[in-house]
């Protein structure tokens, strides 16, 4: 048996083991974060004292078109998000969970799009759907019409030309999470389920999406916050042009801080959305305390 | 017989879907390997398709005009102080949460949680003007201290899931022995655990390599830029340039990618385990 008297001096040595970064945490995230809250009632512009303006931000944000306007982009960025790549993943892993033969490659290569870095994605897909160099031009080139619009540069189509590049890095990347998630299903409820005679969409629908449920709704809930934190391929690719039409948050946050000098302004769109992120990880765990299973 | 035809005919469509969906994935990344070796004539007038003539030149001409080697050193600086920190700091505490029996371990974790979902625009800006105070503002290590907090939470969680499943035995032996803490992480845990270490190491690599936002905000001296905010820096100004932007892109990808195929086993269980549990 080990002394009483060891064993005390391991449990109180164990919080010298997790300080280190506790402090770098509190020194690089949670005091900047109160900085931020405190920001946001004083008019900061980043030099200088920060005065007190009480709610003037808030009341600014609430009348802000702009700012609803990027809010509303991070919005569809969110639909675009809990559709498409989730759509394309759940096929890609369904179907990979079948073969054999090929799997490590296909695995692969899908996943080789999310190790790369934003600014070299955004870029080249910049070339690709360039209207002469790119995509568009080869399509015309064989005499497939439609396609020599210049999807970047026109306020209907760019925001969602941005979330489909991004959606190229991600989907592979979720593709393999739901695939591990997959593989834990039991056999035996696919052998059930065949004898029953249900074809693949049977399958996914009664047993492979609600055996992999739990991952599922948690990717779900990461996409969802993420979804309003973007800014690499929105600023690699539009700037948030054209004329604002791509503008999101991020982006809306960078600009009214360091190019516009408001950073009291900034810090309060920040708290704008810390806030959304607080209520999706709320409503999350209210459907959860009611039974879903989270 | 029946079924055995059916079960083909599903293996193949399953193929079928599965190539379209690779070739989606691959096509991209060929073009860009195509155009790095292409003249710009060659590229002007075929912009899709593989070089008629494979030239290398051009990645010559990227490595000297965009200044590679001195920003990937900036980048490996970042990657390599980042990833000693987590290991080292991050480790520490998930040997304290899975084996110490820490006071408080469960608000300790539930702490770890709030961080990763904590949005990085609430304090980045902030982060900023606070950086400059301290003198850490456009520096190498200022960035490397917001990687390591940033990346830290996920990378603890997933170093305390290896080392909740070794056998507390081995440890305990030790103890009887009056073995310090640090001994036994050292001698015992390590060399078990080396493997979940390595998997943490790979993840933060890749996060951290081709990071962009905070990079972005925090380094404003061009010698100190990592490849990332360099690599837009030099598309823009070399615009049109396709064949020389395609380069500078082709080595930039190159040390992440080979990583990433080397280990990819390895690289793709951390990733997903990080969410799966």
């Amino acid at each position: 048996m080990l002394s009483l008297d060891y064993r005390q001096k391991m449990k109180v040595g164990a919080w010298g083991f997790v300080l280190p970064i506790i402090l770098l945490h509190a020194f690089a995230i949670v005091i900047p974060a109160g900085a931020g809250i405190f920001y946001s009632f004083t008019s900061f512009s980043g030099i200088g004292e920060a005065n007190w303006i009480g709610l003037e931000n808030y009341s600014r944000l609430i009348g802000d078109e702009s700012f609803h306007a990027a809010l509303l982009n991070n919005l569809k960025w969110l639909l675009f998000f809990w559709t498409v790549p989730f759509s394309l993943a759940i096929l890609a892993a369904s179907l990979l969970a079948q073969v054999k033969r090929g799997a490590m490659l296909y695995r692969v290569v899908f996943f080789i799009p999310y190790v790369l870095p934003s600014v070299v994605v955004g870029s080249l897909w910049r070339f690709l759907l360039h209207p002469d160099d790119g995509l568009p031009g080869l399509a015309s080139t064989l005499g497939i019409p439609g396609f020599e619009l210049a999807l970047l540069g026109r306020s209907e189509t760019a925001l969602w030309t941005v979330a489909f590049v991004d959606n190229w890095h991600y989907w592979g990347f979720l593709a393999a999470i739901l695939l591990v998630a997959m593989q834990g299903v039991s056999k035996e409820l696919y052998e059930a389920a065949r004898l029953d005679g249900a074809n693949y969409f049977h399958q996914l629908i009664h047993v492979t999406i609600p055996g992999i449920r739990p991952t599922l709704l948690f990717m779900f809930l990461m996409t969802g916050i993420w979804s309003f934190l973007v800014f690499d391929y929105v600023w690699v690719m539009t700037g948030g042009g054209p004329a604002g039409s791509s503008e999101v948050i991020g982006t809306f946050i960078y600009r009214t801080a360091f190019q516009n000098f408001e950073v009291g302004y900034a810090a309060a769109q920040g708290v704008a959305v810390a806030s959304i992120a607080i209520t999706i990880l709320i409503l999350f765990s209210l459907l959860r305390k009611r039974g879903w299973e989270i | 017989m029946n079924n055995a035809i059916r079960t083909s005919a599903r293996v193949l469509s399953s193929h079928f879907i599965l190539v379209v969906l690779f070739v989606f994935a691959a096509f991209p990344l060929a073009v860009l390997i195509f155009n790095s070796l292409k003249s710009r004539t060659d590229l002007a007038q075929n912009p899709m398709g593989p070089p008629t003539e494979i030239l290398f030149s051009n990645f010559v001409t990227a490595w000297n005009e965009s200044a590679f080697l001195l920003h990937a050193t900036n980048s490996a600086i970042l990657v390599a102080g980042t990833v000693a920190l987590i290991l080292t700091l991050g480790g520490m505490a998930a040997y304290s949460l899975a084996r110490l029996e820490l006071p408080g371990a469960v608000v300790v974790m539930g702490y770890m949680i709030s961080l990763t979902a904590f949005p990085v625009w609430l304090y980045l800006v902030p982060l900023f003007f606070q950086w400059r105070t301290l003198g850490l503002l456009d520096t190498l290590p200022g960035l490397i201290l917001i990687y390591t907090a940033i990346n830290s939470p996920l990378a603890i969680f997933l170093l305390r899931s290896f080392l909740v499943q070794i056998p507390k035995e081995l440890e305990e032996s030790a103890q009887l022995d009056g073995a310090s803490r640090w001994s036994i992480l050292l001698r015992i845990i390590l060399p078990i655990s080396w493997t979940g270490f390595l998997t943490i190491a790979l993840v933060v690599a890749v996060a951290v390599w081709g990071e962009f936002q905070i990079a972005f905000v925090i380094l404003q001296d061009t010698d100190k830029y990592p490849i990332t905010t360099s690599f837009l820096a030099f598309a823009e100004s070399y615009g049109r340039d396709w064949t020389l932007t395609s380069a500078v892109a082709v080595i930039a990808i190159a040390p992440i990618v080979t990583l990433f195929i080397i280990f990819q086993r390895r690289f793709a269980e951390g990733l997903t385990q990080g969410s799966v549990k």
